[in-house]
């Protein structure tokens, strides 16, 4: 186990480093943040003192290694839109993120595992088909249109739903949040179901596949045979084992739910991570972009790491594997 | 009789005492967030909107920019040919209830001129400027000649209180953009005081009441909140959420005309939406014979050929159909009520035989091909602009090929992005909004011979050059008597555009605001959106 972490974290290592350098050199190549930021009316002095203050009259190489020494000591930067730490503003707008994230995979797994489930167990009845139908349509139609369309529906037309934005919040454990009070939450559901549409589709169809696999397999009829009443062989025997893959995937989609809210959040104008990213793509804030990438490749070798430990937790035999080994 | 009056006066009293007990705010959905509470970090229009509601400017502008209003400074007049002297409000209190006196602005203009860090400085406005105080309530200040243009730049210098506190440092006075930020150091003189601003999210004032001035003061307290899609600023309105959104696409504003619970209000702007060519190389990349080889001529380089051009540009089908109606045709500068037109350039009218006459004139009867380039997310319907000049050159024998990109690649290579740092493109969409409310800013910059050590062309990107035109703008610059100088800038439009067709301009922008019904708009030309200027209608 110990060797086998060991050797993930020092994979993850090189591939923080490489990823500082590709994304570096990507956002260096895309425009002239001084373009975007400076008043039409300054002259060309102006301009010049600007382009110094930034830091952009370095050449790419000093400018990356700069990078580099400032990020070993935990700085990856000040924003040029902002003038605060890079960092401190991604952290600032990360709990709107995670509670959006967060909100939609528990909608995914409450809804989606039942219905999963419900499909697998009865794969001919009008009710699965209909669900599998409905599960093409959540990986089908693109979240910005979705999005749209339960604005128009929820907030414009039937007034239930606040349209955009984020509801009031509270401090708890020295995070904003907004899920404690019910304007809260009414501000936090839209945006929630949208993001987790997509998510839906995928836990739906491999609860279905696991269960449609694993209702055949020996053990279950073993059981069956043993007379153990079917609800506990559903929710014990058969959950227990479908729920392997499901952990592995929503582990790795949850790094896709944060670093892809992106669309989301433009839509319901929601103050988090992925907002800030996209304002600051448009502002060509290069420091914010870098930090931000670099986190949401941080944030994706963490959960790995996680998923591949939970994983050995859930199954035995990868323990023991690794323990030969 | 006498009971009736009573419960009548008890009626009305309590109706009265509901209403002002009810606190009233406004909700207002904006495209663009403010980078920064701090006067002078960013010139940026989101800023200087948000802030000229906090802060006080000695003068500002009138909502057409036609005229300057007294705000902080009682009057002002050029005492000599290098002073001008500027007579100070003296009943005017801070936020914290600290007076206002010349210490303050002369506080602010000297963090405003020095300021370290920031983008796109202020200093634009205050560079080679000397402010003296005579006393507490009047203000001298030198430049080393005539400075007409002195009171139009005193319109972007906000004034903060000089006893503001800030976390410390050395730079900037002590006060960092982050004290304004969180609201401690957001002390201003203005109609509304600083609540809370929470980025990305909403940024909230509160009415001022010891504000003296001639700003309204229509609500007790105004949120902003920022919705950049589009679709959802629209429904955010619809749904009630807001009660006015900026920025209206296009595409919206039929459905939204016809909605019984919405009002739209509309203004030009100082914006004027051009073409540059380029007219300083003699093999310009994207100019090519009608094989699409490059050519060792540049025929932009030939005023006739520019003038050409602009005859093939039918301005009447771009403003209907592209723009939906809502911009007005260009044939200069500012839109009409500016100061300094010139009363002789109209619209060049569609002519497509002229225009081939004049390229057959020019050496150019057969024509030759283009590439013409422009952003797609910066100015109102930019890329489809893009595609019908294409469109209308192709149809009369320039074949032109589109190209657009989003502002942010865009700005770089039109600027800078050929060899020698000199702009890569050869005929180009961009727009100027003249932030002095008259022409010599777009003179200065866009049509002046390009001089990095004079500070003129900084975005001259066609590199237009005239040197009578040169002298002319530069004399204006200088003469301070304002029909004298509205002559001579209307003299230097006439060459510059005129004669030179140094630029094509193609429309003047106009911004649409939409209120719920009740509401109203009093819309600027600087294009910006203020909660002072939504009033109530009946």
């Amino acid at each position: 186990m110990t060797v086998f972490i060991i050797r993930r974290l020092m994979q993850s290592g090189v591939v923080v480093v490489l990823m500082s350098f590709i994304v570096f050199s990507g956002v260096f190549l895309v425009g002239d943040p001084v373009d975007i930021l400076i008043s039409d009316e300054a002259d060309e002095e102006d301009r010049e003192r600007a382009i110094a203050g930034l830091g952009l009259d370095k050449p790419f190489h000093i400018q990356y290694l700069l990078f580099l020494r400032n990020a070993a000591q935990g700085n990856l930067g000040d924003s040029f839109i902002f003038e605060e730490p890079a960092l401190l503003l991604i952290l600032e707008r990360m709990p709107a993120t995670f509670e959006l994230a967060l909100f939609a995979l528990l909608l995914a797994v409450v809804v989606g595992i039942p219905l999963g489930m419900l499909a697998g167990l009865r794969p001919n009845s009008v009710t699965s088909k209909s669900i599998m139908t409905g599960s093409i349509l959540g990986f089908s139609l693109p979240t910005f249109w979705v999005g749209i369309m339960m604005m128009m529906l929820f907030a414009v037309i039937l007034g239930w739903l606040p349209s955009t934005g984020r509801g009031p919040t509270t401090t708890v454990l020295g995070l904003e949040v907004s899920f404690t009070s019910w304007e809260g939450i009414r501000h936090l559901l839209m945006p929630a179901i949208n993001l987790s549409l997509f998510k839906l589709a995928l836990v739906i169809r491999l609860t279905r596949a696991g269960t449609r696999e694993v209702i055949h397999q020996d053990y279950i009829k073993f059981a069956r045979a043993k007379g153990i009443s079917s609800s506990r062989i559903i929710l014990v025997h058969l959950l227990k084992n479908i729920l392997i893959p499901v952990v592995t995937v929503l582990g790795l989609e949850f790094g896709g739910l944060v670093a892809f809210s992106v669309v989301t959040e433009t839509v319901f104008a929601w103050p988090g991570m992925g907002k800030l990213l996209i304002d600051s793509i448009g502002m060509l804030d290069r420091p914010v972009i870098v930090a931000y990438l670099m986190m949401i490749v941080f944030l994706f070798v963490v959960i790995n790491l996680v998923v591949d430990i939970l994983y050995s937790i859930l199954d035995p035999r990868v323990r023991l594997q690794e323990m030969k080994a | 009789m006498r009971k009736i009056t009573h419960v009548g006066v008890a009626v009305l009293t309590a109706f009265v005492v509901s209403t002002s007990a009810m606190a009233e705010t406004v909700t207002i959905g904006l495209r663009s967030e403010p980078s920064s509470m701090d006067p002078y970090f960013h010139n940026l229009g989101p800023n200087n909107a948000m802030l000229a509601q906090i802060f006080g400017k000695l003068i500002d502008w009138g909502p057409a920019m036609d005229r300057l209003i007294p705000r902080l400074a009682t009057s002002w007049k050029a005492i000599n040919d290098t002073t001008w002297e500027f007579k100070l409000r003296q009943d005017v209190k801070f936020h914290d209830g600290s007076d206002f006196t010349a210490d303050d602005f002369i506080f602010s203009f000297n963090r405003a001129d020095g300021y370290t860090g920031g983008n796109s400085s202020f200093r634009t406005y205050t560079k080679g400027k000397t402010v003296n105080k005579i006393d507490d309530y009047t203000i001298h200040i030198v430049t080393p000649g005539p400075y007409p243009l002195m009171p139009n730049e005193m319109t972007s210098i906000l004034v903060m209180s000089s006893e503001a506190k800030g976390s410390g440092g050395n730079e900037n006075f002590g006060l960092k953009a982050k004290d304004f930020n969180k609201g401690l150091a957001t002390i201003g003189t203005g109609p509304y005081k600083f609540v809370e601003w929470k980025k990305g999210d909403r940024l909230i004032l509160e009415k001022y009441d010891g504000y003296k001035g001639p700003l309204g003061r229509p609500w007790d307290k105004m949120v902003f909140r920022f919705i950049k899609s589009e679709p959802a600023r629209t429904a955010a309105l619809l749904a009630g959420d807001v009660d006015m959104i900026d920025n209206v696409p296009l595409t919206d504003i039929a459905t939204l005309k016809s909605n019984p619970n919405v009002s739209l209000s509309q203004g030009v702007s100082n914006r004027v939406i051009y073409i540059h060519l380029d007219q300083f190389r003699d093999q310009s990349p994207f100019v090519t014979d009608k094989n699409g080889n490059l050519m060792d001529k540049n025929p932009l380089k030939d005023a006739r050929v520019r003038k050409a051009l602009s005859m093939m540009i039918d301005r009447d089908q771009m403003v209907e159909k592209v723009m939906e109606g809502v911009a007005l045709k260009a044939g200069q500068l500012l839109p009409e009520g500016f100061f300094a037109r010139s009363p002789n350039l109209k619209p060049d009218p569609y002519d497509p035989e002229g225009a081939k006459k004049l390229l057959a004139e020019a050496g150019w009867g057969d024509g030759f091909g283009l590439t013409i380039h422009g952003p797609n997310d910066r100015y109102i319907n930019d890329a489809k602009i893009c595609e019908a000049v294409a469109q209308m050159l192709t149809r009369n024998g320039i074949p032109t090929k589109v190209e657009t990109m989003p502002k942010n690649v865009y700005f770089k290579r039109a600027s800078s992005g050929g060899p020698d740092k000199s702009p890569e493109f050869s005929f180009f969409l961009v727009g100027w909004g003249s932030g002095t409310g008259e022409p010599s800013s777009p003179l200065k910059s866009l049509l002046t011979t390009h001089d990095k050590s004079k500070g003129h062309g900084a975005s001259n990107r066609g590199r237009h050059s005239n040197p009578t035109m040169d002298a002319l703008l530069v004399k204006a610059l200088s003469t301070v008597d304002d029909a004298a100088r509205a002559k001579l800038l209307a003299k230097a439009t006439e060459i510059g555009i005129g004669e030179d067709q140094g630029i094509i301009p193609l429309h003047y922008q106009v911004n649409t605001w939409a209120t719920r019904k009740g509401l109203k708009y009093n819309a600027r030309a600087d294009e910006s959106t203020r909660g002072i200027d939504l009033i109530k209608s009946n």
